[in-house]
């Protein structure tokens, strides 16, 4: 594989069967992400270098780390500061790259990642750059759709912030390289760049935009729900009509596929309501689990260990 | 020689005339050449002059200078098709078409704000060149140039 001992940045390093690499090792490590106890990475150390706040990217890493026998070093948020004022990234990489044997690191500026990989000495994995780039968002995404629906010939909707999101450009993008039917559901001001959905195109997605949520949901197998920031919107009213029309209830779900999953990255604001969580559609906090077997099937690979 | 038509001021003993410059783009060249205002040596342009090929063109011609690689690359991502006359002794002695590279590093700046290149980490902005049009992708963060060029320059 070619990732062993090298850096992940971007999804665009990966081709399909890297993807499948990666989504086959976490298969079979799910077992110890659901508690098991391994010492794989016994002995390995893995620093978490958080520049921006994170809840599920860093503790899923902390948690595929510890349950793999292995170590992390935290750099605290106070640390993160004072260095944010000071020392620069490269210089944290240079220093905390001899004190570990993988770095995650999540900081505000595009291309940060892949700056920190010029200098340093061991494997740099992309946890989020600023509106750049979080891999392994997408590839938990994936195991969750393989999973818990299927990958080929998958109808999938997307829906939210469709401008900005990183999570889904890196999504769709991996999507493509299924030649999935990709249907785009967002307001108007928040619609997927026409650079972006014409790179999907070449690549054998089929496309379509709509900004209707509710005429879409009987005819997909996946429905992926993502958060639309207030601080897109400079109106307020306007905000609240467009949360309201991109919500998603129990009653929307009546005439659905029976095997139609909901996904979301969270964390969720308004986007779909809490009774929501006990129909057999909701896989939004088994997706979040899944974070720890593809995290731990990346630690695996870039430490170059086999399982 | 027709090209006695063309010199409108005084030829060049020793120096570079840079011909086929898209038209509009000679003050640009100025500037990749760092000619501003006091300069040492005799500077020549033209702009807007008709061409048979280009409809119309801009030149400029230097005294006394040959240009760098990195003057080069940087004409060639406003013009492609600027052709570079090194004149000696008021011969043509070279000429040559500037070549737009595949990689360009510090020499324009990233339109991101939000982009590493524009930090004060230790990494410079760097560019992969697609032609026809020039394009600019940054390598950092993806951000693509196709206008204005010359306003980004470093
Ligand atoms: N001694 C000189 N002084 C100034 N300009 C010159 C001199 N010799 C040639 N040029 C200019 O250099 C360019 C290239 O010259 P030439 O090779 O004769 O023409 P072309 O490229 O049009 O066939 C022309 O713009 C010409 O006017
Ligand atoms: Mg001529
Ligand atoms: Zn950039």
């Amino acid at each position: 594989m070619r990732f062993e001992r090298r850096h992940i940045i971007s999804m665009k390093d990966f081709t399909r069967d890297e993807m499948e690499y990666v989504l086959d090792r976490a298969a079979k490590l799910e077992p110890l992400a659901r508690g098991g106890r391994s010492d794989l990475l016994a002995g390995k150390i893995l620093a978490l270098l958080f520049y921006e706040p994170s809840t599920r990217t860093r503790m899923s890493f902390e948690t595929a780390m510890l349950r793999l026998g292995g170590n992390v070093l935290n750099l605290g948020s106070k640390e993160a500061t004072s260095i944010v004022k000071g020392e620069t990234l490269a210089d944290m990489i240079r220093v905390v790259s001899t004190y570990s044997d993988a770095i995650v690191q999540r900081h505000p500026s595009e291309g940060s990642a892949l700056m920190a990989a010029e200098f340093s000495s061991v494997p740099i994995i992309n946890g989020g750059d600023g509106a750049g780039h979080h891999p392994t968002q997408t590839l938990l995404d994936l195991y969750t759709i393989r999973k818990e629906s299927h990958l080929d010939n998958l109808d999938i909707a997307i829906v939210g912030d469709l401008k900005y999101g990183r999570t889904v450009h890196s999504l769709t993008y991996a999507l493509s390289l299924y030649g999935a039917n990709i249907t785009l559901v967002s307001p108007p001001q928040l619609k997927m760049p026409d650079q972006i959905k014409a790179d999907l195109k070449a690549r054998g997605a089929r496309v379509r935009e709509t900004e209707n949520l509710e005429e879409t949901l009987d005819c997909i197998d996946v429905l992926y729900m993502t958060r639309i920031q207030k601080e897109r919107f400079p109106d307020p009213t306007e905000y609240k009509k467009v949360a309201g029309a991109y919500k998603i209830t129990t009653g929307h779900l009546g005439n659905v596929r029976d095997s139609m999953i909901i996904m979301h990255p969270l964390p969720r604001v308004y986007e779909i309501d809490s009774s929501v969580d006990t129909s057999s559609h909701a896989r939004y906090f088994e997706q979040s689990f899944y974070g720890v077997p593809i995290r731990m099937a990346l630690l695996t690979i870039v430490m170059g260990v086999g399982v | 020689m027709s090209a006695e038509k063309e010199l409108r001021v005084r030829p060049i003993r020793n120096g570079t005339v840079i011909d086929r410059i898209l038209a509009g783009q000679a003050m640009n060249v100025l500037k990749i050449l760092g000619i501003k205002g006091a300069y040492s040596d005799v500077v020549t342009m033209a702009m807007n002059v008709p061409s048979k090929a280009l409809g119309q063109k801009d030149i400029v011609k230097i005294e006394n200078r040959e240009l760098e690689e990195k003057e080069l690359d940087k004409i060639s991502l406003i013009s492609t098709g600027a052709t570079i006359n090194i004149i000696r002794d008021f011969e043509v002695a070279d000429k040559y078409q500037v070549e737009l590279p595949e990689i360009v590093e510090s020499m324009v700046k990233c339109i991101n704000p939000n982009c590493i290149s524009n930090t004060k980490e230790p990494v410079t902005s760097k560019f992969e060149v697609k032609k026809d049009p020039v394009q600019l992708r940054c390598i950092y963060c993806e951000n693509i140039i196709t206008e204005n060029i010359a306003e980004h320059l470093l």
